[in-house]
């Protein structure tokens, strides 16, 4: 399993397209923070693009490098190996890549300019989505035999998650506005990695304007530090429930 | 060695294998043979234990092979398709094999000189041609010196000069007592490593006799007549 992910690794450390996200992140990191006079609007900013691309860059990427690499996925499992090291070792390898690609583009700077709290919640939350938007590339890698329909899967779910889901949210809202809807809202809001890596930065920033509904009540019923851990725990059931899913489907799919 | 016990499989409606039984031993050479869509590679991914059978059962050295992945250090495999990583060299994907089959230590370099890999080792994979990623293929499936070589497509995509090596290989393999399947469309290459043709039609096991048999019961000498000879008469059947 180690060697797998030592040269996947290998593999995509050389990718262009790895290259060209990091460096793109860390332009976009380095005249944020350079434009911003204080800390909280910066933190903003890097939130926002961290939320926009993150999960939509990892998602697709994730998604058309499992599919590129099924033929060579499938002589490795013509090897003596057990076919859940393989996909597990495969995950480990591109998450990797990406979290190092976030890290190095959007990590570096920030910890080193704000060291604060918040800053950590920001590059804690940007590692969780990439590991949770490549979980779900690889459930739908083993979910989808053809390429195509993968990639068109991925780019709803990434959609589903950053645009659609917020509507939802809202519809949900405000047709039940009637009733006590805060807790429920609360699990709503909780089948979103997206809108959960949202509140984990704005509970750390003392933006109470800027969470929005939601955070506000987030840091109402639990406090910033139980709200973090919750969220935090969230993400990672995000991450963990794919992954167990795509194990499970992957050990009775035909190659 | 290999036996295939009812084996059956379908994709959605679609009859891959109807209830194949197949017994194959040591020193053989199989030639896999059938139209397209007939079911060769479901065959061959069954004993991978890529394709997981509906119905029936595949045993190897007398092993299940439902319960057990271990027996795959046994089988080298070469696909028709050869993709690799992109970035990664010839030598490191060379290099990774090698240290995923750990539980070897005996490598048969043979195929690797005489392809004259180590002189391009160092170029990444995707800007090789189809035919050397073929050679890579090849070189990966005969590394482990396995006992049970299965072969999609060896020679398609590769040029005469190193065509001709590979068969010289796969027949000295055998005569080292290694059983070795092969398919192929180009059956003047098949012509003459094979002992044995098992030939496929819709997912049924039509035949499965050796090369001498045949020859003999369709009145042809050449290998492509005989297949010719018997397509036709299957067609005939069918048609009426």
């Amino acid at each position: 399993m180690k060697t797998i992910i030592k040269y996947v690794l290998i593999d995509l450390l050389k990718n262009r397209t790895i290259l060209i996200y990091t460096l793109v992140l860390a332009v976009l990191t380095i005249s944020v923070t350079g434009m911003s006079d204080n800390m909280s609007k910066g933190m903003l900013s890097l939130l926002n693009i961290t939320l926009l691309f993150v999960p939509i860059i990892s998602i697709l990427f994730a998604t058309i490098y499992f599919f590129n690499s099924a033929e060579f996925t499938e002589l490795l499992l013509a090897q003596p190996i057990r076919r859940k090291s393989m996909l597990l070792a495969s995950y480990t390898g591109i998450a990797t890549a990406l979290g190092l690609a976030y890290l190095a583009g959007v990590g570096v700077t920030v910890c080193i300019l704000y060291n604060s709290l918040a800053a950590i919640a920001l590059v804690v939350g940007g590692v969780l989505l990439t590991l949770i938007f490549s979980a779900l590339a690889l459930l739908i890698f083993v979910v989808f035999k053809d390429k195509t329909r993968g990639i068109g899967a991925a780019i709803i779910t990434a959609l589903f998650f950053t645009l659609l889901f917020d509507g939802l949210l809202l519809a949900f809202i405000y047709s039940f506005s009637d009733y006590p809807i805060d807790e429920p809202l609360l699990a709503f809001i909780s089948l979103n990695p997206v809108d959960l890596a949202r509140i984990l930065v704005l509970l750390q920033l003392d933006a109470a304007v800027m969470m929005g509904y939601s955070g506000a009540l987030f840091k109402k019923f639990m406090g910033s530090a139980t709200g973090s851990i919750y969220t935090a725990v969230c993400m990672l059931c995000w991450m963990v429930i794919p992954l167990i899913l795509a194990v499970r489907v992957f050990r009775k799919k035909d190659i | 060695m290999i036996r295939i016990h009812h084996l059956t499989k379908s994709f959605k409606k679609f009859r891959a294998l109807d209830d194949i039984n197949l017994q194959l031993e040591r020193g053989q050479a199989v030639s896999l043979l059938g139209p397209n869509g007939s079911g060769k590679t479901t065959l061959i991914k069954s004993i991978l234990g890529l394709v997981i059978p509906e119905k029936g059962s595949i045993h190897i050295n007398g092993q299940e092979i439902r319960s057990h992945w271990s027996y795959r250090s046994k089988i080298g495999y070469m696909p028709q398709i050869g993709r690799y990583p992109e970035n990664m060299t010839i030598r490191q994907v060379l290099a990774m094999l090698r240290e995923v089959r750990k539980d070897c230590r005996q490598y048969d370099e043979e195929l690797i000189r005489q392809f004259d890999l180590p002189a391009i080792d160092h170029k990444l994979m995707r800007n090789l041609s189809g035919g050397t990623r073929q050679k890579v293929s090849a070189c990966l499936a005969f590394l482990f010196s396995p006992d049970i070589l299965i072969l999609d497509e060896p020679t398609a995509g590769l040029d005469p000069l190193a065509s001709e090596i590979l068969k010289d290989k796969i027949a000295r393999e055998r005569a080292n007592g290694k059983l070795v399947l092969i398919t192929s469309h180009v059956l003047s290459d098949l012509e003459d490593i094979t002992s044995h043709v098992v030939y496929l039609q819709e997912g049924k096991l039509i035949c499965f006799k050796t090369v001498d048999e045949l020859k003999e019961s369709t009145g042809q000498h050449q290998l492509n007549k005989v297949i010719a000879a018997m397509m036709q008469t299957h067609l005939h059947e069918n048609n009426y």
